[in-house]
C-alpha cells in the first residue's frame, strides 16, 4: 500500500507585489521502504513539498491545491493539533546541518527521552533504555557514556546520527532527509546515507530524500524526482532518470555533475531556462598586465609551515595546551598552474590558505613568494605590496560581502586601498569588471542581498580581480552553490587561468571538482600532508593508503547519463 | 573552575581598590566637614584641631589608607554627623533596603519573563501588542515620576497604602523586617513598584526579543518536526535558551536596583541606605560616603561573578573550554 501520495500539490506564498508559486502541482508517492530522491536547484520548491508534507510551511505560504495522502487518509488542511500529533508520530523529519538542529543545553539523553515520551506512554526507565537502544542503533559507540553527554561533544557526523536516532523515537512510517549530509564531509556522508538505507529497508520506512547533489541521488535512491521552478520535469527509477534522461532539464543538470572518472576541458553548461550568464574573458584580458611566467622557477615556495592554535589557556608557558593545525608543510607552486589541497574538515587546508595569504602568522618555516618572503612580514609597506599580488575568494558567497556595502563599493574597495588608479578611472575599472565577470554594469548601484548564490560569487571574482593580482587563492569556493552554477564558475576560474596566467590554489573537499581544475594536488590529513602528485597520477594511482579510500568514497557516476559531454 | 574563581576575585579586590580612590580623590570637592560640625563660635584652633584629629589635613592618597586599614579590619570610622560607628549605621539601614530590592527584584524578573514570553508567542496578538505599547511608558517614565504618581492615586486619592515609611518592622536578631506586618507589607508594595518596573519592562523587551530569534532557530523547528507538544518547545526549549544573554543584563540591572534605589527611598522616605547616602552628601558624611560606595561595588562586583558562574550553570558549552570530544 502506497505510504504517502502527493497529489498535485500547489504551495503558494503571497508577497506584497505578487503570488509566488514555490510548488506547481506537484505529484509524487512514496512506497514501504522506498528511498525516493527529491532533486533540483535551490529554489526549486523540494524543501517546501518536505514542509507542506509535515505542515511546517513557514508563513504566509499555504497549500491551495491538491492533496497529501498518507495511508490513505488526506492530511492536507488538518488543523495543528491534529498535524501535531502525525508529525514525528508518523512522518518524522532530518534536518540539513546537524550542528544547528539539537539544543545546545540538553543532553542527548533529554533529548532523546522527551521525545520518546511526547509519542508513548513510558515510564522514564523504559524511555531512557529505548534512547539507548536507539543510540545504539544509529552506530556511535559507547551509547551509555554518550547518552549524557551534549550536543557540542559530538563530531558533525555523530551529531546528525543523533539526528537520525531523534527522528526514529516516534517509530516513523515516512521520514523527510532535507539534505541531510550537505554539511558533512564525504566519508562521514557515505556512513551516514548507508545508515539511512539500511533502516529504510530494516524497518520498512518511506523515506524522502531531498538533495542537490546528484551523486547522493544515483548511489542511495530507488526513485527520483526532478523539480525546476515548482514544477515536477521527470519522474521515474533512479537508473532510468539519471542514465535516460529524457526532459532537457535534466539532461543538462546531469552533465553538469563533475565527473570523478573523466577529466573534461569544460564544463558544459546548464542551458536550460536561460540562465546562462556572459563572462567576457577577452575584454578583461585586453586590458591585464602582460606576466611573463617562468616555469622553471616556482612562484610559491612553502617551506615547512607550521601552526598551532592555543587550546588550553595558562598563566605559565608549560599549563599551556597547543593543537597542531598545520605541521611541517611544504611544497612548490609553479607560476600558471591551479595547485589543489584537498581533504577532509580540520585537515588544516584553510589554515594553510590563510597563512600562505599572510592573514595567520606562521609559528615555523616559511612562505617565500617570487623569491621574497611573504611570512610574518612587518614591514606595512611590502606587506601591502604583496596583498596586491594575492587575493582571495572564500567559501560563503553570503557572509564574506558586506551586506552595507553596495557593489561598487566593495569591487572598488581594494584598489583604493592599494591606491592603483584615482577619480573616475576606479569607477569605469569597476564598471569593466562587473560587466565582464556577468553581471552588468547596473550590479553596481545594489547591495548583495540582492543576489543570488552565485551571481554574489561573480562579484567576489570581480573583487578579487580589482588589483589585477598574480596570485587567487580560491577556498571551497563552489561548495555553496548547485551544481550548474558551480559549473558556471568553475569555467570563470579555468578562463582566468589559462587567458590571464593567473596561478591558484584550490582548496576543496570534492574530489570530482578537483580534478576538472587543478594540475597538481596535495592531499592532507591532520595537518600533515599525505601526498603530493599530478592530478591525473593521483586519480590513477593513489600513492598512500588514506587517498585511496578518499577515492572509494566518492560517489561513483558510471550510470550517469555521458550525453551533452564533450 | 577554581582558578577561574580566584582569578574573578582577584580582579574585584583590584576593581574595589579602584573605586575607592576615585572616591577619596572626589570627597574635598563635596565640602569642608568642618563646617557642619563645629558651631557658630567656633575658633581657628577649634577647627585646627578637628582637622587633625580627623586626619583631613592629610592628602587625599594617605586617608584613603588610613580608610583602607580600617576597612580591612572591618572598621570603618565613626560617623562626622551621628557620632556613631559607620558599620553600626548602615548595619541598621540595610535591611529596608535589601527587603525593598529583593521584592521588587523579584517582581521584575518573574513578571519580566513570563509578559516576555507571553508577548513573544503572541507576537501579532492585540494583547501582546497593548503589552508592548505599555512597556513604552515604563521605560520612559522617570522613576519619581512614577512614585509620585503612585503616592497620588493610592494613598491621596484612593487612601488605601501609606505613601511614606516602611510601616511596622519586627526585629529578628539584627535583622528588622517588614515582611512579617499587614502594615510593613503593605508599606512595601508601591515603593517595589517603583523601582522595579524600569527594570521590569527592560527584562521584558529583551526575554521577547530574544525569544523571537530562538524560536527561528533550527532546534526549534526540529523540535517541532518531531512532534514535541507546544508548551515543551516555548519553555523548555525556546526559555532556556533565551536565558543565556538575558542574565548578563538582568543580573547588571538587579545591581542597580540596590544601588539606585536612592530616588525611590527619597520619594517614599524609605529609611534605607540609599536615604542614608543622600543625608551623608549633604552634611559631607565622608566615613559613610566611602563605606556606602566601597558597599556597592562589592555587590556589583559580587553580582557580576555570580552572573559569570550562571553561565556556567546553564550553557555546558563553556564548561569544556568549547570543544568538541
Amino acid at each position: 500500500m502506497t505510504l504517502l501520495d502527493i497529489n498535485k500539490l500547489t504551495v503558494e506564498f503571497p508577497t506584497r507585489r505578487k503570488v509566488f508559486r514555490a510548488v506547481d502541482a506537484a505529484s509524487l508517492t512514496v512506497e514501504p521502504g522506498q528511498i525516493h530522491g527529491l532533486v533540483g536547484e535551490s529554489g526549486a520548491g523540494k524543501s517546501t513539498i518536505g514542509a507542506a508534507v509535515l505542515g511546517l510551511l513557514e508563513r504566509p505560504g499555504h497549500i491551495t491545491g491538491g492533496e497529501i495522502v498518507y495511508k490513505g487518509d488526506t492530511i492536507s488542511g488538518l488543523n495543528s493539533d491534529a498535524m501535531r500529533k502525525l508529525r514525528g508520530k508518523k512522518i518524522s523529519m532530518i534536518f540539513q546541518d546537524p550542528l544547528t538542529s539539537l539544543n545546545p543545553l540538553f543532553t542527548v539523553k533529554e533529548q532523546l527521552v522527551e521525545t520518546i515520551q511526547a509519542h508513548h506512554d513510558v515510564s522514564d526507565a523504559q524511555a531512557v533504555q529505548r534512547a539507548r537502544d536507539l543510540i545504539d542503533r544509529v552506530g556511535i559507540p559507547d551509547p551509555d557514556t554518550r547518552l549524557n553527554q551534549y550536543p557540542h561533544q559530538f563530531s558533525g557526523g555523530m551529531r546528525q546520527r543523533v539526528v537520525i536516532a531523534l527522528a526514529l523515537c516516534s517509530e516513523p512510517d515516512v521520514i523527510i532527509a532535507d539534505e541531510p549530509t550537505t554539511a558533512l564531509d564525504v566519508s562521514v556522508q557515505a556512513q551516514i546515507l548507508e545508515l539511512i538505507k539500511e533502516l529504510a529497508r530494516e524497518r520498512q520506512v518511506g523515506v524522502i530524500l531531498v538533495t542537490h547533489d546528484m551523486g547522493v541521488i544515483a548511489e542511495t535512491t530507488d526513485v527520483v524526482t526532478v523539480m525546476y521552478a515548482g514544477e515536477v520535469v521527470e519522474n521515474g527509477p533512479t537508473e532510468q532518470v539519471m542514465g535516460r534522461p529524457e526532459h532537457p532539464y535534466t539532461k543538462s543538470l546531469i552533465a553538469a555533475v563533475p565527473r570523478p572518472t573523466l577529466k573534461l576541458h569544460r564544463f558544459p553548461q546548464i542551458s536550460y531556462g536561460g540562465r546562462e550568464t556572459r563572462f567576457a574573458i577577452e575584454d578583461l584580458a585586453r586590458n591585464w598586465p602582460k606576466v611573463e611566467n617562468d616555469p622553471s622557477k616556482p612562484l610559491y615556495e612553502i617551506k615547512g609551515i607550521t601552526k598551532r592554535f592555543l587550546q588550553k589557556r595558562g598563566l605559565l608557558p608549560w599549563s599551556r595546551e597547543y593543537f597542531t593545525a598545520v605541521d611541517q608543510v611544504s611544497f612548490d607552486i609553479k607560476p600558471g598552474e591551479v595547485f589543489g589541497v584537498v581533504g577532509e574538515s580540520g585537515s588544516g587546508k584553510s589554515t594553510v590558505a590563510r597563512m600562505i595569504a599572510g592573514l595567520y602568522q606562521v609559528d615555523e618555516g616559511e612562505v617565500i613568494f617570487d623569491g621574497k618572503t611573504v611570512s610574518n612580514l612587518s614591514d606595512k609597506a611590502v606587506q601591502t605590496a604583496y596583498r596586491q599580488d594575492i587575493q582571495m575568494i572564500f567559501q560563503d558567497p553570503f557572509s564574506s560581502l558586506n551586506p552595507r556595502m553596495r557593489v561598487d563599493e566593495i569591487v572598488a574597495e581594494p584598489i583604493r586601498h592599494h591606491k592603483l588608479i584615482e577619480g573616475n578611472a576606479i569607477q569605469k575599472r569597476v564598471t569593466d569588471l562587473l560587466d565582464q565577470v556577468g553581471l552588468g554594469a547596473s550590479a553596481a548601484l545594489k547591495y548583495p542581498h540582492e543576489f543570488s548564490g552565485g551571481q554574489r560569487q561573480r562579484i567576489s571574482i570581480a573583487r578579487a580581480l580589482a588589483t589585477q593580482p598574480r596570485f587567487l587563492i580560491c577556498d571551497e569556493p563552489t561548495s555553496a552553490l548547485d551544481v550548474s552554477i558551480q559549473a558556471q564558475i568553475l569555467n570563470i576560474l579555468k578562463d582566468l587561468q589559462e587567458h590571464l596566467g593567473l596561478t591558484m590554489l584550490f582548496i576543496s573537499h570534492d574530489l570530482p571538482v578537483v580534478r576538472q581544475m587543478c594540475d597538481r594536488v596535495a592531499v592532507m590529513k591532520a595537518g600533515k600532508i599525505a601526498e603530493i602528485q599530478d592530478t591525473e597520477s593521483l586519480f590513477a594511482n593513489p600513492r598512500t593508503e588514506y587517498t585511496r579510500e578518499l577515492l572509494d568514497l566518492m560517489p561513483k557516476l558510471d550510470d550517469l547519463s555521458t550525453e551533452n559531454l564533450e | 573552575m577554581l582558578a577561574y574563581i580566584i582569578r574573578r576575585v582577584f580582579q574585584s579586590v583590584i576593581v574595589l581598590l579602584v573605586v575607592g580612590l576615585v572616591a577619596f580623590s572626589m570627597f574635598r570637592f563635596v565640602g569642608d566637614p568642618i563646617d557642619n560640625m563645629l558651631g557658630q563660635e567656633r575658633t581657628q584652633a577649634d577647627i585646627d584641631r578637628l582637622r587633625t584629629d580627623l586626619g583631613l589635613d592629610k592628602p587625599f592618597p594617605v586617608q584613603y589608607f588610613k580608610f583602607l586599614q580600617g576597612a580591612v579590619q572591618g572598621n570603618f570610622g565613626v560617623s562626622y554627623r551621628q557620632g556613631r560607628p559607620v558599620s553600626t549605621i548602615i548595619a541598621e539601614r540595610a535591611p529596608a533596603t535589601l527587603e525593598l530590592a529583593m521584592v521588587s527584584g523579584f517582581l521584575a524578573i518573574s513578571i519580566g519573563i513570563a509578559l516576555g514570553v507571553f508577548t513573544a508567542i503572541r507576537r501579532n496578538g492585540i494583547a501582546a501588542n497593548t503589552i508592548m505599547t505599555l512597556s513604552l511608558i515604563g521605560v520612559s517614565l522617570p522613576t519619581f515620576l512614577i512614585g509620585i504618581l503612585l503616592i497620588y492615586v493610592f494613598s491621596v486619592e484612593l487612601d488605601l497604602l501609606p505613601s511614606f515609611g516602611r510601616g511596622e518592622t519586627v526585629q529578628i536578631g539584627g535583622w528588622s523586617t517588614g515582611f512579617l506586618t499587614a502594615s510593613g507589607l503593605k508599606a512595601l508594595i508601591l515603593p517595589s513598584i517603583t523601582l522595579g518596573l524600569y527594570q521590569m519592562t527592560l527584562i521584558m523587551r529583551l526575554v521577547r526579543s530574544e525569544m523571537l530569534e530562538v524560536l527561528r532557530a533550527d532546534y526549534v523547528r526540529f523540535a517541532r518536526a518531531r512532534g514535541l507538544g507546544e508548551r515543551a518547545i516555548n519553555f523548555r526549549h525556546a526559555l532556556k535558551n533565551t536565558l543565556v544573554p538575558v542574565i548578563t543584563v538582568t543580573g547588571l540591572q538587579l545591581g542597580s536596583i540596590i544601588a539606585f534605589a536612592i530616588i525611590t527611598e527619597t520619594v517614599f522616605q524609605w529609611p534605607g541606605v540609599g536615604l542614608l547616602f543622600i543625608n551623608a552628601i549633604q552634611f559631607v558624611d565622608i566615613p559613610v560616603m566611602a563605606a556606602y560606595l566601597m558597599l556597592i561595588s562589592v555587590m556589583f562586583v559580587g553580582i557580576n561573578l555570580i552572573v559569570d558562574l550562571l553561565y556556567f550553570a546553564i550553557d555546558p558549552r563553556l564548561r569544556v573550554d568549547g570543544r568538541t570530544a
